[in-house]
């Protein structure tokens, strides 16, 4: 057994995971997406991996990677269909609304003019996000026309074609939180609340961590999310609406848990070293024309959760 | 990998205990970010600046 570890840093989660390998005696190599090549002709050198761990902090890396190795045949944790659904907001509320998920309502509009229209549609207040992008970055909640204006202006003048994709969602009063649970194979291994005086409560912008309890209803719209987005290791982002309950907001494919680790004790890095290693010996035990969907892609179809 | 380093930011003095080739330390002066970049001997330099595509 053999395994690649994909990384852009080595960060406190990178060096928890080196240690949770190391305690299980895998063999394992560090692969720096920065010194990379692929030769898409010649993935010889790639095949001595039972799996590849993807931890880019790069989006577009992971996923590129990701669609390399799985075209190969070599499984990946996350799969880049995975990657590709959860990097992408808009993707994301697709594949849940497609499952019947709750989230918050989503407009999508592509010039400034139908954007502003779709925000009047919805109502003040509306929250303005990028469809690629995280950690809370360019996140804009918009509380009347005015503000709607100077913003749809601004993202239009960004660089990349993406800003000018106008992805506005409802905006939900949370209580002064929301809860990021996290959800490896078909289990909710723990959540916590992520608290904040702030409207955006990332712990990337200072939202604190505090124990959120795993009830039965948390756990079943967190397992419904993680299915629709393909399944894996995900971190599931939930907001509790007052009259609707749990909501979907986001659902990250290479989640960081620093904060979780020492809030819940629960030992993550761990149970995503044991996940891994089942998706190896899946790939290992099973003939190779009958791959689990949502572990070995590269047939092009959307993403099919098999029970684990 | 343990000892002292200087930050090529604001030439502050880090001791670093047991760090790993590639990891991201945060000098206790300025709070730039480093990279450890090599191990022997013991160099950290400005880790990469985030980009628009970097998250979770």
């Amino acid at each position: 057994m053999k395994i690649g570890v994909l990384l852009s840093r080595v960060r406190v989660e990178e060096k928890w995971l080196f240690e949770a390998l190391d305690k299980r005696s895998v063999k394992h190599d560090r692969i720096d997406d920065r010194e990379v090549k692929f030769d898409v002709a010649q993935p010889e050198p790639w095949l001595s991996y039972d799996v590849v761990l993807e931890r880019s902090i790069s989006f577009a890396r992971g996923l590129y990677a990701t669609q390399i190795l799985n075209a190969w045949g070599i499984p990946t944790v996350n799969t880049s269909q995975v990657a590709a659904v959860c990097g992408d907001k808009l993707t994301t509320t697709l594949m849940l609304q497609k499952a019947n998920v709750p989230q918050p309502r989503v407009k999508v509009a592509f010039t400034p003019e139908s954007a502003l229209d779709a925000i009047e549609e919805l109502g003040y207040p509306v929250v303005l996000k990028p469809i690629v992008g995280s950690w809370g970055r360019l996140l804009s909640k918009i509380n009347d026309r005015e503000a709607a204006e100077a913003v749809l202006e601004h993202k239009e003048t960004l660089g990349s074609y993406q800003h000018s994709i106008f992805y506005i969602q409802e905006y939900i009063t949370k209580p002064g939180r929301d809860i990021r649970a996290f959800v490896i194979g078909d289990q909710t291994v723990c959540a916590i609340y992520r608290t904040s005086p702030h409207w955006i409560t990332n712990t990337a912008r200072g939202g604190q961590g505090l124990v959120c309890p795993v009830t039965p209803a948390l756990n079943a719209i967190c397992i419904a999310a993680a299915r629709a987005v393909g399944g894996g290791v995900l971190a599931i982002d939930v907001l509790e609406d007052p009259q609707r309950g749990y909501l979907i907001n986001e659902v990250n494919h290479t989640m960081e848990f620093h904060t979780t680790v020492p809030t819940t004790g629960v030992d993550i890095p761990g149970m995503i070293v044991d996940h891994t290693l089942a998706v190896a010996r899946r790939k290992t035990d099973r003939p190779a024309l009958t791959p689990m969907a949502h572990e070995v892609s590269g047939n092009g179809k959307v993403p099919q959760l098999v029970a684990t | 990998m343990s000892g002292s380093v200087n930050c090529p930011e604001c030439e502050a003095t880090l001791n670093l205990k047991e760090v790993v080739q590639g990891e991201i330390v945060v000098c206790p002066d300025c709070g730039i970010d480093l990279e450890v970049i090599e191990l022997s001997p013991l160099t950290v330099a400005l880790a990469p600046m985030e980009e628009e595509d970097w998250g979770e």
